[in-house]
């Protein structure tokens, strides 16, 4: 006799445990934090520990090579998002110099019966430090926030990416 | 010569191997440098885009090192140290689990599987 769990593929998880899960984390942290900015600070920092392993995880997933461009790196962002939290986001309004674009989604896993309060949360913070965790780890340096958000009212949610720099490798400190 | 000693002196050279490589190369370099060969050995690097390198050193006759570095990013590092809650990003590993992993998968790699027979 297996147990009924056995059926289900173990490598992923039901996206209804994520959204409660996630929930009751969030809820959590606004009880013990009284800020509700350090809240999202959390969050963002918790988000951005998880794109440092991910994008190990995503590279030896999908082999991708080196983007070239940040055209390419949008298309493998929305890549993850389809691979790690079956999310469709569009890639939209480029900026005319092409290193900063838009992720528009109106359906999130994370925020699916989310009732806000109205304190200046940010609730997908975990998302946007996410992405700067990963890209951090492939040497790019961006800038991630939210244009306009569901939750709060908006008829889609729109995260902003901006390409900052590149990070070159170099010599440890005090080893030359 | 320590253990830490002689990770210092492959990093640094691969750093230079790698900036010259970089420098000389007429177009953008996608893999980057692949591997050297000497009368007595070849070294074989693999490095992932996130910086992290693979090294082998195997004799001259070895093939298919690269596949076999990839693999051991992908089924080995990845799961056993970067899944692993306890192994620090950037530290040193030290995990048991990951150490015998990577023990049976090279004894199982079909470069050592030839040999012996």
């Amino acid at each position: 006799m297996s147990r009924q769990t056995s059926r289900l593929d173990a490598k992923k998880v039901n996206s209804e445990l994520l959204t409660l899960t996630y929930g009751a984390l969030v809820s959590q942290m606004l009880k013990e934090i009284d800020n509700p900015d350090d809240v999202n600070k959390q969050l963002e920092r918790i988000g951005y520990n998880m794109g440092v392993r991910l994008i190990e995880d995503f590279l030896a997933r999908t082999g991708s090579n080196r983007c070239m461009e940040m055209r390419e790196t949008a298309d493998k962002i929305q890549q993850a998002f389809r691979l790690y939290i079956n999310m469709q986001p569009t890639v939209t309004s480029w900026s005319s110099s092409g290193d900063e674009f838009s992720l528009v989604w109106d359906q999130c896993p994370l925020s699916e019966w989310v009732e806000m309060p109205n304190n200046g949360l940010k609730y997908c913070a975990l998302i946007p430090g996410a992405i700067r965790g990963a890209l951090q780890m492939v040497q790019l340096d961006v800038q991630c926030w939210f244009i306009q958000d569901q939750l709060k009212g908006d008829p889609v949610t729109e995260l902003r990416i901006k390409y900052i720099k590149r990070l070159e490798d170099a010599v440890p400190a005090g080893e030359d | 010569m320590s253990r830490e000693e002689e990770g210092k002196l492959m990093y640094g050279m691969l750093f230079s191997i790698k900036s010259f490589v970089t420098k000389i190369s007429p177009l953008d370099p996608k893999d980057g440098f692949l591997n050297y060969k000497t009368s007595k050995y070849t070294l074989h690097c693999l490095e992932t885009p996130s910086g992290i390198k693979f090294v082998m050193n195997t004799d001259n006759q070895a093939q298919g090192i690269r596949e076999l570095l990839k693999k051991i990013y992908s089924d080995i590092y990845v799961k056993y140290v970067i899944r692993n809650p306890l192994c620090g990003i950037g530290e040193p590993i030290i995990s048991e689990l990951f150490k015998n992993k990577l023990d049976v998968f090279i004894k199982q790699a079909p470069l050592t599987a030839a040999r012996a027979s």
